[in-house]
């Protein structure tokens, strides 16, 4: 499997999701937008985890997504989850699983809009 | 089995490793999708094969999934079952409360999974271990 793609938009990282993560692949995810973040040079920026495309979750897999944002959160990054599909937002909230403290935006241009200019 | 619900052919898939776990919700979604169940009920019962096919995997120490449609007066559905020779659960009733673990996890697996299916049927004996059936229908005939 290729690696996870952090994408650099206007200053911010942008982490396109795909549709099915299996455990292996969000926990790498996890890892590889870290220490992108630990090790970016320009530290203005936020992060934008682009979940537009995520068809399948388990509380997991959104479990998983949602420490990533609390993480680079602690690092010192803004960070937005954008484009929850309404029958994944649905799905979880009637298992009772809320994402708690997660900033969220209804796309990657509305995140866009939520980070503003890099500082 | 649930009453009234006829079923077609049946699939049966090894749940022995997390990787399984992706196979068999992929082929749940796929299913629903063929019966035509809409987005929302798509994601419930695939959230619901996973949830269930992880627990058989981590809890169950691996067993086997039965996937399979079915239908009843007009209706189309789907049908999952579940099953393991592990250790069973010892006290269902604080398992289905939800928000409780015997790992250190969220606990919100078997509760969150009944919430999104239309019936849910478990079978455990400690030692002998569990058989879960979740049965979804599409909800917007067409
Ligand atoms: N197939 C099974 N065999 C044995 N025990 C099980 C099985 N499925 C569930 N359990 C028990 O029921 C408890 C609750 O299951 P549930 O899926 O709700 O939570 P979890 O798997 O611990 O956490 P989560 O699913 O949120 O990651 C589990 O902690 C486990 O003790
Ligand atoms: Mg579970």
């Amino acid at each position: 499997m290729s690696s996870i793609p952090i994408l650099r938009i206007r200053g911010h990282l942008l982490v396109p999701v795909q549709p099915d993560l299996s455990d292996e692949v969000v926990n790498r995810l996890q890892n590889d937008v870290l220490e992108a973040i630990a090790g970016e040079r320009d530290r203005s920026g936020g992060l934008l985890l682009d979940i537009s495309g995520l068809q399948i979750v388990d509380t997991y897999v959104a479990r998983v997504l949602a420490d990533t944002a609390s993480m680079a959160a602690l690092m010192g990054r803004r960070t937005v989850l954008c484009g929850m599909r309404p029958e994944i937002a649905a799905t979880l909230v009637q298992m009772g699983y809320l994402l708690e403290g997660v900033c969220t935006a209804l796309d990657v241009d509305d995140g866009l809009d939520l980070l503003g200019l890099p500082r | 089995m649930t009453p009234g619900a006829h079923a077609s052919s049946t699939e049966r898939l090894q749940i022995e490793a997390e990787a399984d776990v992706v196979v068999v919700r992929r082929r749940a979604r796929e299913l629903a999708i063929a019966q035509g169940f809409d987005a929302f009920a798509v994601a419930a019962i695939t959230t619901a094969a996973s949830e269930l096919s992880r627990n058989v995997w981590c809890h169950g120490g691996g067993g086997h999934a039965l996937l399979e449609t079915v239908s009843d007066a007009g209706r189309v559905g789907l049908r999952l079952r579940f099953i393991d020779e592990g250790p069973g659960i010892a006290d269902l009733e604080l398992a289905l409360r939800g928000g409780c673990s015997t790992g250190r996890s969220l606990g919100l697996g078997l509760s969150g999974s009944r919430r999104l299916v239309d019936a849910f049927h478990i079978e455990t004996s400690p030692g002998e271990g569990t058989t879960i059936e979740v049965l979804k229908w599409a909800r917007f005939p067409h």
